[in-house]
Order: C-alpha cells, then structure tokens, then sequence
C-alpha cells in the first residue's frame, strides 16, 4: 500500500514551477468486473490505471494537466503545461484565487478492512455462479445476472504547502437481476446493483444480501408480472431506503451543490431552485427532515479523511429540523460564495479537475419502527427499489419509478401492484415528511454512478437512509 | 502528437505478435487523446486543463476462454512494454480460472483499416479571443474541448485499425437575465472562426424571445416540434437497449414489442446505424468491420446491433456493434416538411429545442418521461409569443413516433457528442426536426 509515495515524494520535490502554489494528485486504482448471466460466466473484465493531476496557482489564475508518464520528466512536462495554459486563460479568468488558503494537512485513510484480503477470483466466481443456480426453473424467467464489482482505488496528494495526504479505499458492488415475461409485459427485479456499494471486504456482499437471494428475487419477478397496475390517485406514499437514497440524491444532493447554484454546472448538469440566499432560513422540508454530510460511516461509499483539495472531512448537517443550513460547497466554492460548506471538492479520477460533489449524504433516523409507518397509512403504497429517475434541471419538478409496490390500507399492507411511480416538486415534497423510520429502518447503501461536470465526471456517492412516509402524494402506475 | 500515439500502438502489438503464440490468440484495442478543456462561466474561463491519456483493452484467448485487462498506458515504451507483459501474465493466469465461454466468437478476418485526418486546430488563446468578441458582454456558460482523438483495433489474426481525428467541439449556452437560456454547440474538425461567429451571433439574437414573459402551461396535450437536439434525446434513450440483441432476446429492451411485430411506428420513421460517413471508426473495439445497418425501416423493425457473443448466444451475424449494442452514428431518414415551414405548420403549440433528463414510465411500453429545456417556446398562429417554462411530458415513444408524428424535417443537422466520461466521444447523430399532433404534459 502507498509503495509509490517515496518515488512520488522526490519527483515532486523536483519538480519546478513559475507558480505560487502546485500541487499532485497521484491516482492507482485496479478493478475487476465478474458477472454470470443464466449460469453462463461472462469474461471477467480487469482493469490498470495510474496517472497524476498536477495543478498550478500562477498570480490567482489556477490550471491543470493530466498525465500518465510518471517519470520526473512526464511530470515537469505536465506542471509546464498546466503553468502555460494559466498564464493564456489569465486574462479571461473567471477567478482570483490569490487569497484562498490551501491545503496543509498531512494524514493517511484507509477503508475499514483493508489489510484482509478479498476472496479470489476463483471463489468469486463459484459464489456468483452458486447465486445464478438458485434461481428457480421457470419458463417465464427470461433472464437474470448475477455480479460483483471489485475496485481498489489508492490517491497520494502533494502540494508545495507541504500537505501529504494519503487513501486507500477498497469498493465493493455486487449486484443481482432477474427479468420474469410473459409474452407480453416484462419486469424485473434487482438486489445491488447501482443502488447498493461500500467500502470494505466479503462482508459487504453479506450486508448487501446477495447470498442466497436468487429464489426471492425471482419470485418478486414472478409476483409482478401477475400484479395489476398501480393504480393512479394521491396517496400517502412510504419510501423504503433504497429508494430514498435516490430522492435524497436528486432532489436534496443536486440543488445543494454550491457550483450549481454559482452557476457553473448550468450548461449541462444544470442549476438549482436553491439560492445563496436561502441557507440559513429556507424552509426545505418539515420539522422531521434532518440532513446530514457525513464522511465518518467507515462502510459508507464516499467516507474519507480529505477531500481532493485536502480540506478534511466532518460531519454536518445540511439541513437540521427542516431548515436549510449549509450547501455542498469545497473549499473553491465556499471562498468564491463567503458561505461555509462542507469537504466534498471531488474527482472520479487523475484525468479529471475536483469539483463539489455529493460524497456521503444522509437522512438522519427518526423514532418510528416500519410497523408504526405502515400503521399510521390509512390510504398509501409502499414503494422499494429505485429504477426511474427524471428531474428538471433546477433540481425541482421530478418523477421517479420503483420496481416494487404495495398498496397500503387502513394501517396494513396489501397487494402488490406494479410499475409504481411518482412525481412531485422538490420544494413541496419534502414538506410533505409526515414520519421517518427509526434506526432498524436506517439501511447504508449508494451508487457508482453520479454524473455531473464539464468534462464530465462519474463519482461513487453513499446514501443512507431510513424509511420515510410522505403525505398525498401523485402516485400513478404504467400501460401495460 | 498523433503520430506518437500510433507508434505506441505499433510498438505494442509488434510485441505482443512476437510474445502471444498458438494456441493462444489476443485483440488489442487503444484510446488515445490530447485534449485540452476550457469551461467557461459568466463569459470567463472557469477552470482549463490539458488532459494527455491513452489505454489499451488486451482480450487474451486460449481453450475457448477469455477475458479482458483494461491498462492506462504512460506514453514511455519500456514502461508500457513491461505492463503490457504484467497484463498479460495477469490474463494467462485468470484464463484457467474461468470455464470455456459457450458465447466466445473471434473475427479470424486479418482485415486493414486506416483513417487520419491531422487538419490544424485552432490556438486556444485564438479560441478565447473569438468567444470573448462574440459573447463577451453575455452570460455564457460551456465549455470548449479540442485535440487529437485515435482509437486502434489489432489481433494475432492479423487484422490492424488505426483512426486519428483532430476535432473541437464547443458546447455553450447564453442565459437572459430572468433565468432563461438558449443552448447551441460548434463541433466538427474543419475549424472555421466565421462559423463560430454566426453561431454567436444566433444564439445571441435568440436571447431577444427569452426576454418575454414566461408563459406556464397547464399540463394537458398539445402539438409540438422537436428540434433534432430535442429528437435526440428521445432517441438516445430508445438507444439504450432499444436495438441491442441482448437485450430484445432477454426483454429488457424498450423495443421488444416493435421487434416483436406487436407495435408499430409511424412509415415515416426509418433509422439507420450510419458508420459510413460518421466521424467514428470504421471497426468496433471487438475487431469487426463496423456495417451500414437499416434499423428502423418506414416505421418497422430491422436489423439489431449484434456484438460478437451475442451473435452466438442469439445465433446471428455479428455486425461491429460494440459490447453494449448502443448506435454510436444513428441516422434518422429526413422528411418532407420544410424547416422554414416549421412554425407555420406547428400553428399553435410547443417549440422544444431541447429536452432533459430521459428515463421510463413503464419501459416495456416505451413509455418516456423527460422535461423541457433550454429555448422552449409557445408558439400561436405559425409565430413565437413566449418562453415555456420548464414542463414535464410523459408519453409512449409508439404515438410519439408512431400514431402522432406528424412530419419530419426535409432539413437535418449532424449532431457530434459532447460527451467526455472518461475520454472524449465520438458518437454522433444525424437527425431531422420532428413534429407531432399530441405530447402529453403531466406537470
């Protein structure tokens, strides 16, 4: 681990430049992808990457270049390169970066269980392949696929302040699918898969609950295509976590995060309803919501010491007793804004600059078991699974879809009911939390695969969440 | 710069042919770039770097097995040798750890394909001044992406792909002062400054409608016009399983009943896979000759992208699709409206430039959802009255483009992705404007 550091600390300390400040940010990660789709194993896909960022400060006008060669020259090259296009863009620069302080720290992060190994390929493969076996004989399931993504990811930061900061992070995603058909209508049903990764070892596959889940899933799959339709009308709606971890993310994760509301991400990722001048006073949801950023879950997909500018991490709560409090802004965006924010400046990788991401973003349990929740539904839908997402650029209008559903009544539930989905406007929805689930409800779960940024950028992000209830909300089914 | 990327790739699958022997068989395919990047905010550069990257996907093959090694390269040839010899080794020893692959199917072709186009690219400080001229007193938002792009295809059955472009792509969108905005892009690999300027120039005097009042509709149904960046958003997420073999054959594609002859589209529809022509390459990353396929004909189902395993396991020809079977140079058939007949045939309802944020209903109905965005407007008696605000449709893509579509444009423009996940794309679509009789609006 960290076996590049003693090369990289005397290549950096080589390096010169014309600027006030550099630093590096060196990126070694491996991957490896197994899947066995109807019991026939997939090749394994693998994978190498190593490259470093290096970014120079020239009179407050930053810019950087990216590069593989790690040879001193490779990297001079880079630094020259990164010092030349800051001095060309220095007149047309949007920023004036003199005055913003950097990085300093010094520290090392690791993901929890890090120095045990991780199970062969071999016997990743015999487990996956034992999972696909399960699913039961049934001509009406079409297709299922079981996987598991592996990835190692370790980051050395250098700047010329002397900060030296250090992570090794192990992901772990697996995933399960299986698609029931008819002859007509098809539906699938899914375990993991971009709703569920963490940090950590084997026991992540355990928490997930893919072993020995092949029978379920395919007998929800089965369950669905013999299920009517959701029926259309406003209802009270329960959220489990795995699918409130993509309503956080939508419509409390994108409108909070400072670059949009400073209007960068507005030719593409977009903006936000949000205003600077609506932390400290906004309204955002009821008194129930309590939303919090933070990096100190060690399982928790984005949970880290630093960020990737090296401002170190800590919990804080976004919005508190439903009122927003603090955006998702780095260190950058809290000095062009004046507003404090939290350690979430990000890259998916070497070739890619930091910008203000989600990383870890919560719902803070509340004091009510999934009995209570249900019980107190007189007329609503449970709804579990995330698998459709649309949401208006300013983070506002959305309409979401679940794989499963299950109508609710007079405090039980009933029967299941397919191609459930919902829509609302961010800005009403939340003050709609009429109960939050308690800590047995509370589930860590996240996704690989958030997307944002010119040039584009796909970050892992963690969600945890418990199950929440909604009050009268639009809820309509599909045509088939 | 280019030629340096090249010699890489020759110098590594020189090694390799001299280093993979019988039984064993090996595909190599390489992406490579020198791209520099300039995101702008408030007419400002935000944040500009300078990306150098290239990466190679060694397949290793032996006793009907298979698997593959993604290897970021550095650029230095001892040092790529040697981890190309670390990845190889890597693969001998993952091969006898998997069963045979029933699905595996190599091109034995020893096929010869060569593109380079090295047209000079503009100095980026020239690029800055021109922006700065043409929107420097606007709030411009986007961002500017230039340099040479190469992708390579070799295999120990001889086969060898080289395909080098220099090409920008300036991807931008002017705001009005009350929020609204209007998107417009320049991208090819003939740089033009006079182009770039007339296209300033139009977006800037699209500002002058934004300015109006805001209309809000209420939600209902009403005739629209796509503009071809709208339709190709629609299509892009029909892309996405809608012709792939695998997932026709495992229903999961949005699709299935067109491919299964239980819905129709509208004759007037026909969509082509366009590689001849495109700006991508001619080879897929698998190592098959990428084929013209009819996708899409007068409202009927054709032929599927079909990657190599999905050819054996669905018993059809494989035709250059890559692994995940998505058209990377869709072609939609032109119409017979005239473009500047648009507004006057649309009378009254929705001019959409641009949607957002795509995803399904109920996908086995092809069954969409999605918003509008960027320069939308209502339109009465054939003229412009207002910006929309933002609107949620909620439709099936079978009255979309089947029982409502209307006309397509007789004009179309060639759009070039934009897209940059972890390297720059060379996808594009060729597409008409598209006008329909109902769009359903939910909120």
């Amino acid at each position: 681990m960290f076996d590049s550091t003693t090369l990289l600390r005397q290549r950096f300390a080589a390096l010169r430049s014309g600027g006030e400040f550099f630093s590096l940010r060196h990126v070694r990660q491996s991957r490896q992808q197994l899947s066995v789709r109807k019991n026939v194993a997939e090749p394994p896909s693998l994978s190498r990457d190593e490259g470093a960022m290096l970014t120079v400060r020239v009179s407050g006008v930053e810019a950087y270049a990216a590069t593989a060669d790690l040879s001193q020259h490779g990297l001079q090259q880079a630094l020259d390169r990164a010092e030349a296009l800051a001095r060309q863009i220095a007149a047309q620069s949007l920023l004036d970066l003199r005055d913003q302080p950097v990085a300093t720290a010094r520290a090392d992060y690791l993901s929890p269980g890090m120095d045990s190994a991780f199970p062969s390929l071999a016997d990743c493969l015999d487990l996956l392949n034992q999972e696909s076996a399960s699913v039961p004989a049934d001509e009406r399931l079409v297709n299922w696929q079981v996987s598991l993504g592996l990835s190692t990811v370790e980051q050395i930061y250098l700047n010329s302040a002397g900060a030296e900061l250090r992570r090794a992070q192990r992901l772990v995603f697996p995933g399960f699918g299986v698609t029931a058909f008819d002859g007509s209508d098809s539906q699938t049903r899914t375990l993991g898969r971009d709703n569920f990764g963490q940090q950590g070892g084997f026991e992540v596959i355990q928490r997930c609950g893919l072993l020995g889940a092949g029978k379920r899933i395919a007998d929800e799959a089965l369950q669905l295509l013999l299920a009517p339709n959701t029926p259309s009308g406003v209802r009270d709606l329960l959220l489990m976590p795995d699918q409130m971890m993509l309503q956080i993310h939508e419509s409390i994760g994108h409108p909070l995060e400072l670059d949009r509301i400073l209007g960068d991400e507005r030719n593409y990722a977009g903006t936000s309803f949000v205003k600077a001048s609506d932390f400290g006073h906004l309204q955002y949801g009821s008194h129930l919501l309590n939303v919090t950023f933070d990096p100190e879950i060690r399982e928790e997909l984005a949970s880290y010491g630093h960020d990737d500018d090296g401002t170190p991490a800590a919990r804080q709560f976004l919005i508190r007793d439903g009122v927003l409090v603090r955006p998702l802004g780095g260190a950058l965006s809290q000095f062009r804004s004046g507003l404090d924010g939290v350690a979430n400046s990000r890259a998916c990788n070497w070739n890619r600059a930091p910008i203000d991401r989600m990383a870890n973003l919560n719902i803070e349990p509340g004091d009510k078991s999934l009995e209570q929740l249900i019980g107190g539904i007189e007329n609503g839908i449970l709804m579990r699974t995330n698998r459709s997402w649309s949401i208006d650029d300013a983070r506002n209008k959305f309409q979401f879809g679940c794989e499963w559903g299950q109508l609710i009544e007079n405090g039980e539930l009933k029967g299941v009911v397919k191609n459930p989905n919902y829509r609302g406007i961010s800005s009403n929805f939340w003050r709609n939390l009429s109960a939050v689930g308690d800590a047995d409800t509370f589930q860590v779960l996240g996704t690989p695969n958030c997307g944002k940024g010119e040039p584009n950028q796909v970050v892992r992000v963690g969600h945890a969440s418990p199950a929440c209830v909604f009050s009268q909300i639009d809820v309509f089914g599909g045509d088939a | 710069m280019a030629d340096h990327f090249l010699h890489s790739f020759e110098n590594l699958v020189e090694w390799l042919r001299a280093h993979v022997q019988a039984p064993e068989h090996f595909t190599l395919s390489y992406a490579g770039e020198h791209s520099q990047f300039i995101r702008f905010n408030h007419a400002k550069v935000r944040q500009a770097g300078d990306v150098q990257q290239s990466s190679v996907d060694l397949k290793l093959i032996a006793d009907g097995r298979q698997a593959d090694l993604h290897l970021t390269l550095s650029g230095d040839p001892e040092i790529d040798r040697q981890h190309l010899a670390e990845a190889l080794e890597q693969l001998r020893q993952t091969l006898p750890l998997i069963p045979p692959d029933p699905y595996l199917q190599l091109n034995e072709q020893a096929w010869d394909s060569q593109h380079q186009q090295q047209a000079p690219l503009p100095d980026s400080a020239e690029v800055l001044a021109r922006i700065e001229a043409g929107a420097g007193d606007l709030d411009l938002v986007g961002i500017y992406a230039a340099g040479p792009i190469c992708r390579g295809f070799a295999s120990s059955h001889g086969a060898f792909g080289w395909h080098q472009a220099n090409s920008f792509n300036f991807d931008w969108s002017l705001f009005h002062a009350n929020g609204q905005a209007v998107k417009a892009n320049y991208a090819g690999q003939d740089w033009d400054p006079q182009e770039l300027d007339r296209r300033l120039a139009r977006t800037r005097e699209q500002l002058d409608y934004l300015g109006r009042p805001l209309k809000t509709l209420a939600p209902g149904q009403y005739r629209a016009y796509f503009a071809p960046a709208a339709l190709e958003d629609i299509v892009g997420l029909i892309g996405w399983g809608g012709f792939s073999a695998q997932a026709i054959a495992t229903r999961n594609s949005p699709l299935q009943r067109l491919y299964a002859g239980e819905a129709g589209l509208s004759p007037l529809l026909s969509i082509a896979e366009q590689v001849s022509g495109s700006i991508s390459p001619a080879f897929s990353g698998e190592g098959y000759p990428r084929s013209d396929l009819r996708l899409i004909d007068q409202g009927h189902a054709q032929d599927q992208l079909t990657s190599a395993r999905s050819a054996v396991e669905f018993q059809r020809p494989a035709n250059g699709a890559e692994a995940w079977e998505y058209p990377n140079a869709l072609s939609m058939a032109a119409g017979d409206l005239a473009q500047a007949d648009v507004l006057r045939q649309l009378g009254t309802g929705l001019y959409i430039n641009n949607l957002w944020y795509l995803n399904y209903s109920d996908q086995p109905a092809a069954r969409m959802t999605g918003l509008t965005r960027f320069a939308c407007f209502w339109v009465e008696n054939g003229e412009i009255q207002a910006p929309v605000s933002t609107m949620r449709f909620d439709d099936s893509v079978y009255s979309l483009l089947g029982t409502q579509l209307e006309a397509l444009t007789r004009e179309r423009e060639m759009l070039l992705s934009a897209s940059t996940y972890g390297q720059r794309q060379t996808g594009s679509s060729h597409l008409p404007g598209a006008l329909v009789k109902r769009l359903t609006l939910t909120l």
